[in-house]
């Protein structure tokens, strides 16, 4: 079995955000970045597989020179090669499938694992762009996997609960918090790592669907007040409120 | 046309589907075209209510392999409408289903794509969306670069209003063939309450709360105002039983509800950046320098084990939530 798990860098989830000079972008001074947190759980499902039936797993990013950090921790934590197309730092979630798809399109992977959204990015729509692109099947926001031959089944969250999804593979699933608990890199993973290479290409130049103008932080929130007296007293109040002032009821 | 994709649940329009359908209507009188709704299942009964909401154009696709949801046979149904009526804008509500089938849409259409967006506007003819992102941290205005503009609008931001239209009723072929990925199965169904990333009131325990089953106190005051429980991470991740799915937050659910009550909860960048959207905010917390307090509207300095029961109290003397 060939497996490809595609991974974002993302600000670290502490990150303050300053919009930069140019009004559409995050300011990248003092960020630190980290792989997108279900990313994490694609990647470790992947390896996970890899221990119980045995498979080839490849760890892919779309992005610039400091992107290969996130490689290189995935190559710590058990994949066993690592490709970075390089881009010029542009493009939506479409124009990322499209790259990957270029990249995927005749390497016979017979599973394709994402995270179900970007960190920050937030589209939760690479994944499904992807398996579209390559004409596949797709499950998202997965929180159980399980691999047969040429099929999966896989339980999917969905608004207050939860469905089970079956299909063929090939195919693409984009992990969810709960799929499985990600491990950390041992010594001997790190050490291992420094001796692989990661594979540098040039993205295939694409069109990208969106484009983001302006970037803006949330207005303020009004000036709040607090309620005085006994709990009895402060829960009269604030009912009271919530109905005359903010008319929620 | 602008086509909006609209969910049935027992005969009726799903809210976030009234709520995207409303601001297709909007969309569609800045634009002056005419607005499609578009409904697709083993059965479409009830899709008549979509004129209510100022569809000119009810569109139908009925049939067996419609009966589960299933991504491609969902995407074909879309992407074919979009084509069929010549559509450059498509908007569906971003829930489960519409965050699973319209960016695969808009990829078969070749077309930019904006999800959970905020705000919508025509601007120059084309489509604007304002989108959150950083979860909520900052917004993101988005244009396309693509004839068609396809965008999945967050549940409980756009007002579902009411405003009649033709609602001309058209049938649309179902998709045949083999699908590679189907639903076989719902799990567990929802306890008839609705999501948190719909809900309109939500009542939210932290670390505060020191227990899972302290969690009763809560439901009973979310029982008592019409509303659902939420929770942190370090609630959900302290052991206490309660699932992922109850968590707020950047790695949670992102909420905008009316009203949204913090109970023991700091205010970690995490959490707010999944509720800061919320109306009003109510903090309770012991901590009279909770960041949480930054944020609420209205703040309650206190023991939450001695101020939620009294809520509880207060809003049921006062009739709250009978509605
Ligand atoms: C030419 C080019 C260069 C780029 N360079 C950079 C860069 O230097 N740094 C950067 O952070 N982003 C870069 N991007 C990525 C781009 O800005 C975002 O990835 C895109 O907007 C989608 O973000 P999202 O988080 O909303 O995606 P979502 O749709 O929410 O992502 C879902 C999943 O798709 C996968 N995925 C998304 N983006 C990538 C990616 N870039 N690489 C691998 N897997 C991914 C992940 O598994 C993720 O969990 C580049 C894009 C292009 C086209
Ligand atoms: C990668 C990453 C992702 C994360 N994602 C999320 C996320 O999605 N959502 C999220 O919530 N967090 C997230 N976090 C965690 C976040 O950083 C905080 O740790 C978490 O939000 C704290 O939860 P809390 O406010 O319940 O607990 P605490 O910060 O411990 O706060 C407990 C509060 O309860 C108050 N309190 C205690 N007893 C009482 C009482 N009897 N009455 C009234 N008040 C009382 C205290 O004064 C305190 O303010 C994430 C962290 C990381 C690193």
């Amino acid at each position: 079995m060939k497996i490809l798990v595609a991974l974002k860098q993302v600000p670290d989830t502490e990150t303050k955000i300053k919009v930069a000079a140019d009004g559409r972008s995050l300011d990248p001074a003092d960020v630190k970045w980290i792989t997108s947190p279900y990313d994490e759980y694609a990647l470790e499902e992947a390896i996970r597989t890899k221990e119980s039936k045995g498979a080839e797993v490849v760890a892919l990013s779309v992005g610039g020179d400091s992107t290969k950090d996130v490689l290189k921790n995935a190559l710590a934590l058990g994949a066993d090669s690592a490709v970075l197309l390089r881009g010029d730092g542009q493009g939506d979630a479409f124009a990322v499938a499209q790259i990957i798809a270029g990249y995927a399109k005749d390497k016979a992977f017979d599973l394709i694992l994402c995270g179900n959204k970007g960190l920050g990015g937030d589209n939760a729509a690479m994944g499904p762009m992807l398996a579209e692109l390559l004409g596949i099947g797709q499950a998202n926001v997965i929180v159980m996997l399980e691999l047969s031959e040429g099929s999966f089944k896989a339980e999917r969250e969905t608004e207050g609960g939860s469905e089970i999804v079956e299909g063929a593979l090939p195919a693409v699933i984009t992990a969810q918090k709960g799929l499985n608990e990600p491990r950390y890199a041992s010594l001997k993973g790190i050490m291992a790592a420094k001796k692989k290479t990661i594979e540098e290409l040039d993205a295939v130049p694409v069109t990208t669907g969106t484009q983001i103008i302006a970037l803006s932080l949330p207005p303020e929130r009004p000036a709040g007040r607090k309620l005085e007296g006994d709990a009895a007293a402060q829960a009269q109040a604030l009912i009271q409120a919530l109905k005359d002032e903010a008319k929620v009821f | 046309m602008i086509l909006v994709f609209c969910e049935l649940k027992d005969g009726q329009i799903r809210k976030p589907s009234a709520e995207a359908l409303s601001e297709g209507r909007r969309l569609a009188d800045a634009a002056g075209k005419p607005l499609g709704a578009l409904f697709a299942g083993a059965s479409c009964a009830g899709s008549a209510e979509a004129a209510k909401y100022g569809a000119d154009v009810i569109l139908t696709a009925e049939g067996p392999t419609l009966a589960s949801y299933s991504s491609d046979a969902f995407a074909t149904v879309i992407a074919d409408a979009v084509k069929a009526k010549g559509a450059t804008v498509l908007l569906a509500a971003a829930t489960a289903v519409g965050k699973d089938m319209a960016p695969r849409a808009a990829a078969r259409l070749g077309a930019g794509y904006a999800s959970d967006v905020t705000g919508l506007s025509i601007v120059d003819g084309k489509l604007q969306a304002i989108r959150p992102v950083y979860a909520g941290k900052a917004f993101a205005t988005t244009t396309f670069a693509s004839a068609v503009q396809v965008a999945t609008t967050r549940p409980n931001v756009f007002p579902a209003a009411e405003k009649p239209g033709a609602g001309v009723a058209e049938t649309l072929a179902a998709p045949v063939g083999d699908f590679k990925s189907v639903v076989k199965e719902i799990l567990a169904k929802a306890s008839g309450k609705v999501d948190l990333s719909e809900a309109n009131v939500i009542v939210s325990g932290g670390r505060g709360m020191k227990d899972g089953t302290n969690f009763k106190i809560l439901e009973a005051l979310a029982d008592a105002i019409g509303g659902v429980v939420g929770a942190s991470r370090a609630a959900v991740d302290a052991g206490w039983g309660l699932p992922h799915s109850m968590q707020v937050g950047q790695t949670g659910k992102v909420v905008s509800p009316t009203l949204y009550i913090a109970c023991g909860i700091s205010g970690a960048i995490q959490h707010i950046a999944g509720m800061s959207g919320s109306k009003f905010i109510v903090a309770i917390n012991k901590d009279s320098e909770a960041p949480i307090f930054k944020l609420a509207n209205y703040g309650i300095v206190g023991d939450l084990f001695e101020v939620v029961p009294e809520l509880t109290k207060a809003a049921k003397a006062m009739g709250i939530g009978k509605n």
